[in-house]
């Protein structure tokens, strides 16, 4: 019986109806691609993306050179050189993050003890030559500066978190 | 007529010799047809991304021109200023020869489908047997791509969608069959006029099994998912057609939806009534009602929905395992016409169904 009926539910296409019931549902129900360049899917404010080095209010750098986030770095992304700055204390001569390196795992932003160096959201840079892959210090700090107020935001709205 | 065309026109046109006269006509007759055809096998590769983008719930194209209605155009210009790579050791002749051998085929059928009651480009008795004739005829250029391009690949996909068309082209000869017995005519006007009388009245009700046969062996012919082994490409790449580029993947491309909407076009026309409407019956809709009235739009409207069942299926099924492609073909379908032609011999000699009269 069960025989006869598995032949039946084969001639009369059975399954394959059901898949084309599927097919046909999903056509009138509502698309839910999102068009990229136009809209955008939200974003936490824990997201990794680009780095940034900060300042303090009065424009002082917060990096003190203590290498930490060197030493974090899983794909050994970051290098480090440090002196002594004119006024006696100690700062880096050189903050390098090379981008092709870097995993964007956010452990240089968890070691670090005076929220120097963080991710921002930003994602969406690219590089035209060969070499801007290495973010100097120079322009991380540039991009601490421009994006300061979103980045004070977002480490405000997650700092209960923590 | 004579006010619409001048009168020196007229004179010009009755001076020109008969045979030339024929000649012009039909030309202005295979140009009123192709080029519709030509534009609906544009707009259908855009339904097809668009239908097949909803049933995944995504968009589809939507980027040129309005809704992305000037995708189609886009692609074709792209395609045309992309270079014809012809590889170094393929069989030059035929390489270039090949997609003309598919594409050919797939547009001359359409000078025996009768498109109304009165327009068709060639009224032949055995339009039926020139149907077959060309339709097999598109495997050619399959099987020429595949092996002029010297590629293994191509090879491959040429040898697989060969023996699959060959397959199924006896399952469709057999559903043709049931048709002729139907119809009583090898002429595909005449078989559309066995069908009159309302929508219980068309082929598809007493010849089901056939219908259903008829249109997935079209598929199967026109190498459409899932039964596209041909350009597995999880296992040959693109199949016959891995080493065409520019104008000549075009007309590959164009091949396939003619062929497609040639197969629409043939499973209304045998078994759906052609031009006839389904709402002959409705004597609620009044007497003049272009909704009762046989015309193109039904045809179209048919050839329509058979397009959409094509992309319908491509947007549901995966790929057939080749071996039970091959099952599908020998064992159950031709079976299948077979006893169904013994039922309608039987249905016939009782005189029930289409031959009730």
């Amino acid at each position: 019986m069960n025989t006869l009926r598995a032949y039946i539910k084969t001639f009369v296409l059975w399954e394959l109806w059901q898949g084309l019931s599927i097919t046909l549902r999903n056509l009138f129900r509502p698309s839910i691609t999102v068009q990229y360049p136009e809209d955008k899917t939200p974003q936490s404010v824990r997201f990794r993306g680009l780095h940034a080095l900060r300042r303090y209010p009065n424009g002082e750098e917060r990096c003190i050179a203590c290498k930490l986030c060197e030493a974090v770095c899983p794909a050994l992304a970051i290098t480090i050189e440090s002196d002594v700055a004119a006024d006696g204390t100690r700062r880096t001569t050189r903050y390098d993050i090379d981008l092709f390196k870097c995993i964007y795992c956010g452990f240089c932003e968890e070691a670090c003890p005076v929220d120097a160096i963080v991710e921002t959201r930003i994602h969406e840079y690219y590089m035209e030559k060969p070499g801007e892959n290495i973010m100097t210090k120079d322009k991380l700090l540039a991009i601490g500066d421009k994006y300061d107020a979103m980045i004070s935001a977002d480490k405000a709205a997650d700092a209960r978190y923590r | 007529m004579g006010s619409l065309i001048p009168q020196f026109a007229l004179d010009l046109w009755n001076g020109l010799p008969v045979e030339l006269q024929t000649v012009v006509t039909h030309v202005f007759k295979i140009v009123i047809v192709l080029l519709p055809l030509i534009l609906a096998v544009a707009f259908s590769t855009y339904f097809e991304r668009k239908i097949i983008g909803y049933m995944q719930r995504r968009i589809g194209p939507n980027r040129v021109g309005p809704l992305g209605l000037g995708q189609p155009f886009a692609d074709v210009i792209k395609l045309l200023i992309k270079e014809v790579v012809i590889p170094t050791r393929s069989n030059r002749f035929l390489f270039l020869i090949a997609p003309l051998l598919s594409l050919i085929p797939a547009f001359a059928t359409w000078a025996v489908i009768p498109l109304n009651d009165t327009f068709v480009i060639a009224d032949i008795n055995a339009g039926l047997l020139y149907v077959l004739a060309l339709t097999s005829l598109g495997v050619y250029g399959v099987i020429l791509a595949g092996w002029a391009t010297n590629s293994k690949y191509a090879f491959l996909g040429a040898m697989r969608s060969a023996a699959q068309i060959v397959a199924y082209e006896i399952a469709m000869g057999f559903a043709l069959v049931g048709v002729l017995m139907a119809g009583g005519s090898l002429n595909l006007g005449d078989i559309v006029r066995a069908q009159e009388g309302g929508i219980t009245s068309w082929f598809w009700l007493p010849l089901l099994p056939l219908f259903v046969v008829y249109f997935i062996s079209g598929v199967a012919e026109t190498n459409r998912a899932p039964f596209d082994v041909a350009e597995g490409e999880s296992e040959i790449v693109a199949g016959f057609h891995v080493e065409y580029s520019g104008v000549a993947f075009a007309l590959f491309f164009l091949a396939e939806y003619a062929n497609m909407l040639l197969i629409s076009a043939l499973t209304s026309i045998f078994f759906l009534g052609g031009w006839a409407s389904p709402f002959e019956g409705l004597t609620f809709l009044g007497d003049g009602s272009f909704l009762r009235e046989p015309s193109l739009m039904w045809l179209c409207l048919k050839i329509a929905f058979f397009m959409f069942v094509f992309f319908w299926l491509r947007a549901t099924f995966p790929r057939y395992r080749y071996d039970q492609i091959m099952r599908l073909g020998w064992k159950v379908f031709i079976p299948v016409t077979l006893v169904w032609i013994a039922v309608e011999a039987l249905m016939a000699w009782l005189q029930v169904g289409p031959w009730a009269a």
